[in-house]
C-alpha cells in the first residue's frame, strides 16, 4: 500500500464506531493517568495488556496509542498546576508553566500546551505516515547480522548515552537483560536462570516487571521520603489565549515539533534532550521585551516549545517501533510485547503483512490528536479535580491495581513475591539514580537480540566475523562504539585542553 | 555538608555497586549451571548468559571503583535535599505488602487488597482508617466484580467463592 491509499484505508477503518470508541477510551484513560502524578503510560499499558486476550489487535493498539498520546497531554496539566512533572518529558514544561500558574496565567499556559501538543502531534503523525514506508524500504534490506548490530546500538543509546551516568545506565540494562534470560531457551529447550522454580520456566512477565518498577518501586520510594503535608493545586482560571499569546506561541510550536520528531525517530529514546534544546532555543530567540519573563513570571514560549517537542518526540518513537521493531522507550517496549502476544512480529514486514493494522493505527493517531485537544480544553476543570485525589488513597489505590495486574492474572503468590522483590530493587534504583527504562527495554529486546545473533551465526556457519565484514553491520557497530566511549574521550580531551 | 554524611553516602554507593557485581556473578554462576545441550546449535544456550553476566560484573566493578573514589550520591540533588527517612511510612507500606501476600491465598483478593489499602493509606498519613476501609472495600469489590463478571477472569475469590 502506498501512503495515500494506506491512509484512505486507515481512515475508513478507524472511523468505524468501535474503533472511535477505543480511541476515545484510550484518550480519556491516557489523559487521566497522565494527570495523576506517579503513574505513566508504560504502567497503564502494561496493566491493560491482559485485554489482548479478549480484544482484536486493531482495537487494542488504538487503545494503547490513545493512552500513549493522552498521557503526554495530561502530563502537562500536572506540570503546570502542581509543579510536579509526571514524566521526564514534562520536567521542562514545569519550569515555565508552574511560574505562569503562580502568576495567575495557568489558563493560557494550559491552552498553549494543549494546542502545541496538537500541532506537534499532528506534525509527528504526518512524519510517521511519510517516513515510515521509507524506513521500511531500507529495513527490508537488512539481515539478522544488521539487526543484531542495530539492537546493540539501541542498547547503547538508551542506557549509556543519555542519563546521569553510562555505568548506571548499563547496570540497569544488564538487570533487564538478565531478567529477559529467565525461562526456557527457545532454541534448545534448556531452562535458564530459573533456580528450579517451576513458575519461572515461562519467563518473567513484562507486566510484572513494569508494575514493579513503575508502581511498587515508586510507591515505596515516596513512602521512604514521605513528608506530611499537601501540595497546592493552582486555580485554572480563564482558558483564553490573547492575540499576543497566539503570536508568541506559533513559532515555538513549530520549532519544538521540528526539534522533537527527529530525536524521537533516532534510537536515542526519551524526550529530555529535545525538550531541553527547545527550551534553550526559545530563551535565545524570544523577543527582548519578553526575555525577563523567563524564570520570573513564566514565559509562554517556554511552555509552548518544550511541550511541542515532547509530543513530536513521542510520535517519533513510534517510527522505529513500527518499522524496525526497535523500542526506544519503556512504553514502546511494552507495546512491542503486546504485538508479540498477538503473535505479530514487529519489524519491516509489519507494513506488508499487517498493513491494515498499521494504517488504521496511524489514522487513529490523527483522530486521537483531535479528540485530545477537544477533551483537554473544555474538560481541564475535571482533570484539575483528579489532581485533588489525596495522596494516601491515590497510592493505596495504585497498589491495589498492581495486585490485580500480577496476582489477578496468574493467581500465583510467587508472582506477587517477585513483584515486591523487584519493587524493592526499583526503590533503591530510584535512590541511587539508576534509570528504569533500560530495564524494560533490555528485558524485551534482549531475547530478540539473542535470536538475531544466533540466526546471523547460523547463516554464516558460525563465523563471528560476519558482524564485521558486512558493511552496514560494521557501520552500526562503530556508531555504537562511538556512543559508548565517545563522551568519555570527549570529556578527557576537554580536560586535557583545559589543563 | 558534614564529612560524616559524605562517608555514609559513599558506603551506600559501595553497597549498591557490590549488589550489581553480585548480580553479574549470579548470572555467570547460573550460566555455568545450564546443562550442556546435545542439540546442535551454532551458539548454545550458555553463551548469552555468560556474556550478560560478564557485562554486569564488569559494570559492577566499574561502579565499585566510582564508589571508592567518592561515589556519586553526594552529587545528587535529590539525595542532598532529601528529608530524613520516614520509617513509619515505609514500615506501614511494607506491612501492607506483607498483609497482601499473607492473606491473598486464603481470604482472597478483596480482603487482602483492602487490608493493604488501609495500611498503605495510613502510611501516607491518612487519619481515617474506617473511611479507608470503606473506600478500599468498594474499590476492590468493584474491581473483583468487573473482572469476574465482565471479563471472566478470576482474580482470586478466596472466601467469597460461591457467595458472589
Amino acid at each position: 500500500m502506498d501512503v495515500w491509499s494506506g491512509l484512505a484505508f486507515g481512515f475508513g477503518n478507524a472511523l468505524t464506531l468501535t474503533n472511535l470508541g477505543w480511541a476515545l477510551l484510550g484518550c480519556f484513560l491516557g489523559t487521566a493517568i497522565g494527570v495523576l502524578p506517579g503513574i505513566g503510560p508504560a504502567l497503564t499499558i502494561a496493566l491493560l495488556l491482559p485485554i489482548t486476550f479478549q480484544v482484536s489487535a486493531t482495537g487494542a493498539f488504538i487503545l494503547f496509542c490513545g493512552v500513549f498520546y493522552g498521557a503526554m497531554y495530561g502530563g502537562s496539566t500536572t506540570s503546570i498546576l502542581l509543579n510536579t512533572p509526571g514524566e521526564s518529558g514534562s520536567i521542562i514544561t514545569a519550569l515555565e508553566g508552574a511560574k505562569m500558574a503562580r502568576n495567575g496565567r495557568a489558563g493560557p499556559a494550559l491552552v498553549t500546551a494543549a494546542i502545541g501538543s496538537f500541532v506537534a502531534g499532528t506534525i509527528g503523525t504526518l512524519g510517521i505516515s511519510f517516513l515510515g514506508p521509507i524506513v521500511v524500504e531500507l529495513a527490508l534490506q537488512l539481515g539478522p547480522a544488521e539487526y543484531f548490530a542495530l539492537m546493540i546500538l539501541c542498547f547503547v543509546t538508551v542506557s549509556a548515552v543519555l542519563g546521569g551516568s553510562a555505568l548506571r545506565g548499563l547496570a540497569s540494562l544488564g538487570l533487564g537483560l538478565t531478567i529477559g534470560l529467565i525461562g526456557i531457551d527457545l532454541q534448545t529447550g534448556q531452562p535458564r536462570l530459573t533456580f528450579g522454580i517451576p513458575e519461572l520456566l515461562d519467563g518473567v512477565d513484562v507486566v510484572l516487571v513494569a508494575v514493579a518498577l513503575f508502581a511498587v518501586g515508586e510507591t515505596l520510594y515516596l513512602a521512604w521520603r514521605h513528608v506530611e503535608g499537601r501540595q497546592e493545586v493552582r486555580e485554572v482560571g480563564r482558558l483564553m489565549m490573547s492575540k499576543e499569546d497566539w503570536k508568541r506561541s506559533i513559532g515555538p510550536w513549530l520549532r519544538g515539533a521540528g526539534l522533537g520528531f527527529p530525536f524521537g525517530v533516532m534510537p536515542t529514546g526519551g524526550s529530555e534532550m529535545p525538550t531541553m534544546l527547545s527550551y534553550y532555543a526559545e530563551r535565545k530567540l524570544v523577543k527582548p521585551e519578553h526575555r525577563h519573563e523567563f524564570g520570573t513570571t513564566g514565559a509562554i514560549e517556554g511552555v509552548a516549545g518544550p511541550e511541542a517537542a515532547n509530543n513530536a518526540a513521542a510520535a517519533g518513537i513510534l517510527v522505529p517501533m513500527l518499522t524496525l521493531g526497535l523500542p526506544t522507550s519503556a512504553t514502546a517496549a511494552i507495546m512491542l510485547s503486546a504485538f508479540q502476544s498477538y503473535g505479530i512480529q514487529p519489524g519491516p514486514m509489519l507494513f506488508t503483512t499487517q498493513g491494515e493494522l498499521v494504517w488504521t493505527l496511524i489514522a487513529s493517531l490523527y483522530i486521537a490528536n483531535i479528540m485530545l485537544v477537544v477533551l483537554n480544553l473544555p474538560l481541564v476543570g475535571l482533570w484539575a479535580r483528579i489532581l485533588k485525589i489525596p495522596t494516601p488513597q491515590l497510592y493505596a489505590g495504585i497498589l491495589v491495581f498492581a495486585t490485580i495486574g500480577t496476582y489477578g492474572i496468574s493467581n500465583s503468590v510467587v508472582d506477587l513475591m517477585l513483584l515486591y522483590g523487584i519493587g524493592i530493587i526499583a526503590m533503591f534504583m530510584r535512590r541511587f539514580d539508576f534509570p528504569t527504562a533500560p530495564v524494560v527495554i533490555g528485558m524485551i529486546l534482549g531475547p530478540m537480540a539473542e535470536q538475531a545473533m544466533r540466526q546471523a551465526l547460523t547463516i554464516s556457519q558460525g563465523d563471528w566475523t560476519t558482524f564485521l565484514t558486512r558493511p552496514v553491520s560494521l557501520c552500526i557497530l562503530i556508531l555504537a562504539l562511538i556512543g559508548l566511549v565517545g563522551p568519555k574521550l570527549w570529556a578527557l580531551a576537554a580536560r586535557r585542553r583545559a589543563a | 555538608m558534614a564529612p560524616s554524611s559524605g562517608t555514609a553516602e559513599r558506603g551506600a554507593d559501595l553497597a549498591a555497586s557490590l549488589f550489581v557485581t553480585l548480580l553479574g556473578l549470579l548470572c555467570i554462576w547460573q550460566a555455568w549451571a545450564i546443562p550442556v545441550t546435545p542439540l546442535y546449535a551454532q551458539v548454545g544456550p550458555k553463551f548469552m548468559p555468560y556474556l550478560i553476566g560478564g557485562l554486569v560484573t564488569l559494570v559492577g566493578l566499574g561502579l565499585v571503583g566510582t564508589a571508592l573514589r567518592g561515589g556519586w550520591s553526594a552529587s545528587l540533588e535529590e539525595v542532598r535535599e532529601a528529608p530524613p527517612v520516614n520509617w513509619r511510612a515505609l514500615g506501614l507500606v511494607g506491612a501492607g505488602l506483607v498483609a497482601n501476600l499473607a492473606l491473598i491465598d486464603t481470604l482472597g483478593f478483596v480482603f487482602a487488597a483492602t487490608a493493604q489499602f488501609v495500611l498503605v493509606a495510613m502510611g501516607f498519613g491518612s487519619r481515617h482508617p474506617l473511611r479507608d476501609l470503606a473506600i478500599g472495600l468498594a474499590v476492590t469489590l468493584g474491581a473483583f466484580l468487573a473482572f469476574d463478571k465482565l471479563l471472566g477472569v478470576n482474580i482470586g475469590a478466596g472466601i467469597l467463592d460461591g457467595i458472589l
